[in-house]
């Protein structure tokens, strides 16, 4: 159990940039080293965490903590991902206030905000990329922005929206196949 | 004290539901975000989330449980860190669980199919919508739809336009990279000149 979260502590603390840049280390130590998990279970785990909610990182850590330990494992895997951060960032935070009364500091804020929307824009292109296209797609993403650009609707009814559309589409165009079978 | 306590249980229902609603890594995530935090008054302004979201970007570990100590902290110090962190990491824990006792079908099952289908699109428009909002507010000056307030923040798009290109040089620019220019730029434009 402590080299569990011995391990998940070090892959929090190694890894920059979010749950993918994590899941080569998450292959290296699960896999090749202990052996916790099959190749093929691994393949398994990176598409659950791909399509549960959550961030992805929690998502392995908890999938991977309790095929070695159950419940514990899941545990203790996921506090050690989790801690580095929450220590890092606590220390930051205390620390942010008497940084932000430089002038310097705050000249570098001013550029970095715009330095955040381009990975916001480049983020939103890469996740449209991997969406497969086709006029359903293409309907949800523009109901997505306008719904939210306009604030029409709350973000958490958009998405479930979008999942019963999801839903009620996957059913009609079987049913669309079947006819045409007939 | 009561009063306190009600604070956390809002910073933990709020997170539980970001944690919840997130579909797809930590950048579908600064919608719900934002949407959550500057409704609630988290933290002072629009500006302070987009530092934290840079330092959340810049900082190891996963963008959720960064931005979320950050808020918690903000609000409430160590515990508030504590609680924000737990509610957006108990969704997954909660369901990853499940699905790893009892539900091994759960991806090739037909609803959950087509619920993951209607909800892949849904999720770029609405990071979409954030990032025209946070470009129309840096380099237009327009908040709020207030679009007579157009003005063009020259200082700004010439940051956008470098830090563009530089995130385009390769297949994966990592994002400290674009904050590490973007904030030097920010100290030559408006520091220097």
């Amino acid at each position: 159990m402590l080299t569990l979260f011995v391990t998940f502590f070090k892959i929090g603390l190694f890894t920059f940039g979010g749950g993918y840049s994590m899941i080569p280390l998450i292959h290296f130590y699960a896999v090749d080293k202990y052996h916790w998990i099959t190749e093929d279970e691994f393949i398994d785990i990176i598409a659950i965490a791909e399509s549960t909610p959550g961030p992805i990182a929690i998502n392995s850590a908890t999938y991977v903590g309790y095929k070695v330990l159950k419940v514990k494992g899941s545990a203790a895997a996921t506090l050690g991902v989790v801690l580095p951060s929450m220590i890092i960032i606590t220390i930051i935070s205390a620390f942010l206030m008497q940084f932000k009364e430089n002038i310097w500091v705050e000249y570098a804020f001013m550029g970095i905000r715009v330095g955040v929307a381009v990975l916001i824009l480049n983020a939103a292109f890469r996740i449209f990329k991997k969406v497969k296209k086709n006029l359903m797609a293409w309907i949800l993403l523009v109901f997505g922005f306008v719904t939210v650009y306009f604030d029409f609707i709350p973000i958490v009814f958009v998405i479930l929206i979008g999942g019963v559309v999801g839903i009620i589409y996957a059913v009609l165009s079987k049913e669309g196949e079947v006819e045409k079978d007939a | 004290m009561l009063e306190f306590l009600l604070e956390l249980l809002k910073l933990f229902v709020s997170f539980f539901k970001i944690g919840l609603f997130t579909f797809g890594g930590g950048y579908a995530m600064i919608p719900l975000i934002t949407q959550e935090v500057l409704a609630n008054g988290w933290v002072g302004s629009t500006d302070v989330l987009i530092d934290f979201i840079a330092i959340s970007e810049s900082t190891p570990g996963p963008f959720a449980i960064n931005i979320a100590t950050f808020v918690g902290f903000e609000q409430a110090g160590v515990i508030g860190a504590i609680v924000t962190t737990l509610g957006v990491v108990m969704p997954s824990f909660i369901i990853i669980l499940i699905i790893a006792m009892a539900f091994h079908k759960f991806q090739t099952n037909k609803y959950v199919q087509g619920f993951l289908a209607g909800i892949r699109p849904v999720v770029p428009g609405i990071i979409f919508s954030v990032a025209i909002v946070f470009i129309l507010r840096g380099l237009f000056n327009i908040e709020d739809y207030q679009y007579r307030d157009f003005k063009l923040e020259i200082g700004a798009l010439v940051i956008f336009a470098i830090a563009f290109a530089v995130s385009k040089l390769k297949r994966r620019v990592h994002p400290i990279i674009i904050v590490l220019i973007s904030g030097l730029l920010g100290i030559i434009i408006y520091g220097v000149l």
